[in-house]
């Protein structure tokens, strides 16, 4: 990694995601350095685990090919993955940034061939879809990984199915012996874009997600959807891998809530009526979904997608915070709570229950080195005091994919406003 | 430039080397291709065969380069050279990885290599290395058009980032909405009362900043030019005009409450104590702080209802069907105005869904723990009187119900103040004259056709396509695009704000903010003779032999971007940086004159007719597939990359957008003995997701009228077929092109093979 080379002139973009690629992207078509650092091996982020966005039903990777095909044309960005930052240093226009990177033990000789991947046959929880099911420990994190480049997992480093997968590369690719390296970058203006993570499903006690197998969460529940996904994109439960034609969806899984997060996360009712589109899409007049919510918070145009939904008579809206969960010999999950409508009780069975699960930031704003304003949530609050370290997507609210990549590009320009100013002092 | 001189270079490495006879590819390569270097490498992307293609170019004068290995969108960066035209020869997801292994299939997968480095040949010497365009401009400041807070933002941060601004408002001060309220949402935590609208010293700090130039009273009569080189008429209420250069434009022209007077049912109009909610502000700023009196009697309000959704998420088509996504938090805001001002005063809230995203969340609670009122219902009525009469359906209870107030507060919507919308327009224009025609037909007496655009204009822009940007639904300027808000069809235009989706003031200045980038980059971009998003950074544009143009307009008025004009003799002219590099024109084109320098009638066409087409007897079809680069092709690359196999008598050229397909490639290729064509582009209609906005509608609409030159050539109609493919279509695409196989077989080959 000793080819990256930067400046005070350079723009540290921290995430890989949407937001991170686009404040990288957008930086470096308007003239500017960019190193993007990603701690996954792969970039893409969260929507890349996505099947489709609302309210078009379009797919996420179709934005992700763009955006890679931008940044594969652009000498201006230089990407490091398995690559988080460790410290960071120095003031506004002139950063001291210690970089993390850790092994991959395959080198950009690698050409995706496969080869190694064949040659073992350990394996390991496949994280991109959120562990449902498991991959080989030498992998290619996804269709569309960004560098196109295998991962070997540290978890067989040292055995023989290691050396097996050396063995089998032709072009030098694998090398064992790679360790964790520290990289320290001069760099003027950060935009920090770590992105989100799902609310842990299981704190939410009365809900059982640790407890029963067909309670999931609604990102797990994109992941049935994909062709590679870990069911083949079929909705099945995992219990039994019947076909999930009853689905419950429960809204505010996590936020709105005094003991969770106090915070909307904003996507959620858009998720699920999003999913119902799944559900019908599958099964079509079979598939059944009923949405628990308390609000549907179709902001702005969404609201026509909101009736579009509501037209659909399989999809049942109950206004409801369900109580709790408990599951019954055949496995169902049964939701139990009080239909604020008109107040009546309901003991509801359904074939498999989605938490439409909150949004958190992924890392929390008050462990950012150098000490960075954070709201009561941990997202990142603009704030002099941040000095040219800027927040951008859901490292600094609860947004969905159309915001998110609009403050990347605003937190974007304000990088490039510090850089331009340390130009001009230097001219 | 130099003499072409081609240099073609053959991976061995990932299986190529055992599947394939290298040797044979490289004598076609020289003999067949022309190509003066050949040279095959046992692992092309490492260093020393990057390092050998570097060293033909920079001392064998290699210039046009043919590189025969793996997809285009693989090892991407180690095969990018510059200033050398390149092709790429997909043998790796093209070939081994779609194709079984094996003596039988040998032959055929051997074929397929081989056609595809004579394609790669033939397209490569048809390219020319892109230079920049040399007629561009290089003004860099920035025309903000509007002066509210998006507008003032927009200016604020150009002029900070280092470039000029001019700022245009229609009316006599800045400050739009803004101006208007007595305070606004809060932005930061504790997200628990109104805050100052900062606007004061916004304004101060646009006053203080030396680049920007403030024009009041002042609209924009006319937009010219493109990019680095716009002419904008500014003209003054009073008459006078001036006519300014500038680089980028930034519309934030914000929007128009919807008329209250639209809504006597609930009052509106009807009573002087309903008001908006940005009556309730001029109230609000009246009191400053003191008990807010009513317009009616002056009389201090004691209790005040708030009726969300007033005209807006309406399903009867009579208001507006969109949410307008600010006003819970707004009405939130105004009742704690009383709230805060007297704890006394009652507030209620009737809605059917709170919408509070985000940390709006703990403005909701800290207005309950104020004591604010919130009830779920559906308002059906406003009486009025001395004491106003909220009649509403209760939907917790069930049950009618009924609240009395002092004051009535209607939460109306935004409408976008986003110019005219010629699209529909024309539209609009088009169904009228089918109709008017109906009539004449029916002996009905018709209505003279209007030639002009109706409403008002923000931009006056002097573009074939209409003088504002489109519209998205529902009158907002926005973006298509879900992972590009700033995805403009107009090149070098951005707006932000609420003309651009329905949106509160945090908001807005996220927007405005990320919009002055897109400005200030188009201005750099424009300067550089670089393309915009999404083909960022693309040299090429499109350029047209005129001797043999016949000036029928059809690529001024096909091109998504408005980026063609007409000269003074009626010829197309090319505003090429307004151009996206798509090559719709090129597609438009019926007599061929419209090319890029490396992207062309040509390079498709010669790589169509590089491929051997065996005799009848051999009974190998051939099915040519002409696929997007963006969503199709990657899917098929994908489906190699996971061993997903189609028929090997497939050859397949990526293209920028369908709408770039010029239907002589068709007829070319069936003309020549073709099988089968199948063109995959992406989805069409209202939610399309063609980059380049029409591209697969056109080509859908081109191909519908394929028919008949079937038929005139004695041809079955299956043989070409078009589809809508997404890149996550992995097992589809290949599918498609197995359906055609089956259906040649069944058929029979093409009879025009000779």
């Amino acid at each position: 990694m000793a080819g990256v080379v930067a400046t005070n002139e350079t723009i540290l973009v921290v995430g890989g995601g949407i937001s991170g690629m686009t404040a990288a992207l957008e930086a470096a078509e308007t003239g500017k350095d960019v190193v993007l650092v990603e701690k996954n091996p792969a970039l893409g982020g969260r929507v890349s685990q996505l099947y489709r966005y609302f309210p078009k039903l379009c797919h996420p990777t179709c934005g992700l090919e763009i955006n890679l095909r931008r940044l594969k044309a652009n000498k201006r960005i230089r990407v490091l993955t398995l690559a988080e930052v460790a410290n960071i240093g120095g003031q506004a226009g002139d950063y001291s940034v210690q970089i993390k990177v850790k092994p991959r033990y395959v080198n950009e000789n690698c050409t995706a061939c496969g080869e190694c991947a064949k040659a073992v046959s350990s394996e390991i929880p496949n994280p991109f879809n959120y562990n449902l099911n498991k991959m080989k420990a030498v992998y290619l994190p996804f269709n569309m990984a960004h560098p196109q480049r295998y991962v070997i997992d540290p978890s067989i480093i040292g055995t023989p199915e290691a050396d097996k997968a050396k063995a089998a590369c032709k072009y030098d690719a694998i090398d064992l012996g790679m360790k964790e390296e520290i990289i320290d970058l001069k760099v003027g203006a950060i935009v920090w874009a770590t992105g989100w993570r799902p609310y842990d499903a299981a704190k939410i006690q009365p809900y059982g997600y640790d407890r029963y197998a067909n309670v999931v969460t609604s990102v797990e529940f994109e992941r049935m959807l994909d062709l590679f996904g870990p069911t083949g994109g079929r909705i099945l439960r995992p219990s039994d891998g019947k076909e999930a034609k009853n689905v419950a969806f429960i809204q505010c899984a996590g936020s709105r809530d005094r003991n969770h997060l106090k915070h909307c996360s904003r996507i959620c009712c858009m998720a699920s009526l999003k999913q119902t589109n799944y559900v019908t899409e599958q099964f079509g007049d079979a598939g059944k979904s009923t949405i628990y919510y308390i609000d549907i918070r179709a902001i702005d145009r969404f609201e026509d997608f909101y009736q579009k939904v509501l037209a659909n008579p399989n999809v049942t809206f109950v206004k409801s915070k369900v109580a709790n969960i408990t599951e019954d010999a055949a496995g169902n999950p049964v939701l139990h709570g009080v239909d604020t409508e008109g107040y009546h009780r309901y003991d509801n069975a359904h074939d498999l229950c989605v938490l439409a699960i909150g949004m958190e930031p992924s890392v929390d704003a008050n462990s950012i080195p150098g000490g960075i304003h954070a709201d009561k949530s941990g997202f990142i609050e603009a704030d002099p005091a941040n000095g040219a370290l800027f927040g951008a997507g859901c490292a600094s609210n609860a947004l969905d994919v159309n915001r998110s990549v609009q403050s990347a590009t605003a937190a974007s320009l304000r990088a490039i406003q510090v850089i331009n100013r340390v130009s001009r002092a230097e001219a | 430039m130099a003499d072409m001189k081609i240099g073609a270079y053959l991976c061995k490495g990932c299986g190529l080397g055992e599947r394939l006879d290298t040797a044979q590819l490289e004598m076609i390569a020289q003999r067949e291709g022309k190509a003066q270097v050949v040279k095959s490498h046992d692992f092309l992307c490492n260093a020393a065969g990057v390092q050998m293609i570097k060293d033909d170019v920079a001392n064998d004068g290699v210039n046009h380069i043919v590189i025969a290995a793996c997809s285009r969108r693989s090892k991407t960066e180690a095969f990018n050279f510059e200033d050398v035209a390149i092709s790429r020869v997909n043998l790796r997801e093209g070939v081994i990885w779609v194709t079984p292994e094996g003596d039988e299939t040998k032959e055929l997968v051997q074929e397929m290599a081989v056609d595809y480095v004579r394609m790669g040949c033939a397209e490569v010497a048809k390219m020319q290395p892109p230079e920049p365009n040399p007629n561009h401009g290089n003004n860099k400041r920035i025309l903000v058009v509007g002066g509210g807070l998006s507008g003032l933002t927009a200016a604020l941060e150009s002029a900070r980032t280092g470039y000029d601004v001019l700022l245009v408002e229609k009316t006599g001060g800045l400050g739009g909405w803004l101006s208007k309220l007595h305070k606004r949402v809060p932005s930061r935590e504790p997200y628990a009362d109104p805050q100052d609208t900062g606007l004061a010293d916004l304004i101060k700090q646009v006053e203080a900043e030396k680049r920007i130039k403030v024009f009041l009273n002042s609209t924009i009569s006319k937009t010219s030019g493109a990019p680095g080189q716009f002419s904008v008429d500014i003209s003054t209420e009073s008459g006078s005009t001036a006519t300014e250069n500038v680089g980028g434009i930034i519309m934030a022209s914000g929007f128009e409450t919807y008329d209250i007077n639209k809504l006597p049912e609930l009052g509106g109009g009807k009573s002087q104590d309903v008001v908006d909610q940005a009556g309730l502000e001029q109230l609000a700023k009246a009191a400053n702080g003191g008990a807010i009196k009513r317009p009616s009697d002056g009389k201090e309000v004691k209790s005040v209802a708030f009726v969300q959704c007033a005209g807006q998420r309406d399903t009867t088509g009579k208001h507006l069907a969109f949410c307008s996504g600010h006003c819970c938090n707004t009405s939130i805001k105004q009742a704690m105005y009383f709230k805060d001002q007297n704890p006394d005063v009652d507030t209620v809230v009737i809605y059917t869904d709170l919408r509070t995203p985000g940390n709006g969340e703990d403005f909701y609670r800290s207005a309950q723990k104020k004591g604010v009122i919130f009830t779920k219902g559906k308002v059906s009525e406003v009486v009025p009187g001395a004491e106003l009469q909220v009649k509403f359906k209760d939907l917790i209870l069930n049950d009618d119900a009924v609240a009395k107030a002092d004051l009535v507060v209607l939460a109306t919507g935004m409408v976008a103040n986003s110019g005219i919308d010629m699209e529909a327009q024309l539209l609009a224009e088009a169904t009228e004259r089918d109709e008017a025609k109906k009539a004449k037909d029916a002996g009905e007496a018709v209505a003279e056709k209007q030639e002009k655009p109706k409403g008002v204009s923000i931009l006056n822009l002097t573009y074939r396509q209409g003088p504002d940007l489109p519209h998205l639904k529902y009158g907002f300027n926005d973006s298509h695009f879900i992972c590009f808000p700033y995805e403009t069809r107009r090149t070098g235009i951005y707006t932000c704000g609420p003309v651009r989706r329905p949106m509160d003031a945090v908001q807005a200045i996220e927007d405005a903010t990320g919009a002055a980038l897109k400005a200030i980059q188009a201005v750099e971009n424009a300067m550089l003779g670089r393309a915009a998003h999404p083909r960022s950074g693309d040299l090429s544009f499109p350029t047209f032999r005129r001797e043999g143009c016949t000036q029928c307009k059809r690529c001024t008025v096909e091109c998504p971007f408005g980026a063609i004009d007409e000269d003074e003799q009626r010829y197309p002219q090319f505003n090429e940086s307004r151009c996206r590099r798509c090559g719709t024109c090129m597609g438009a084109c019926p007599v061929r004159v419209i090319s890029f320098e490396n992207y062309s009638v040509d390079t498709v066409g010669s790589q169509i007719k590089a491929v051997e087409i065996p005799d009848e007897m051999d009974e190998k079809p051939r099915i040519l597939v002409l696929a997007c680069e963006n969503d199709a092709y990657p899917a098929l690359d994908m489906a190699a990359m996971n061993r997903v196999q189609y028929s090997a008598y497939t050859r397949i050229i990526p293209v920028r957008c369908l709408g770039s397909i010029n239907t002589i490639w068709v007829t070319d290729a069936l003309n020549s003995g073709y099988d089968g064509v199948i063109l995959m582009g992406c989805q069409k209609g209202d939610d399309y997701q063609c980059h380049f906005v029409r591209g697969s509608e056109m080509a859908h609409y081109r191909m519908s009228k394929i028919d008949d030159t079937l038929k005139q050539l004695n041809l079955e109609v299956e043989r070409v077929t078009t589809h809508e493919v997404a890149i996550t279509d992995i097992a589809r695409a290949p599918k498609i092109i197995n359906d055609m196989a089956e259906t040649i077989g069944k058929i029979g080959l093409s009879p025009l093979k000779f």
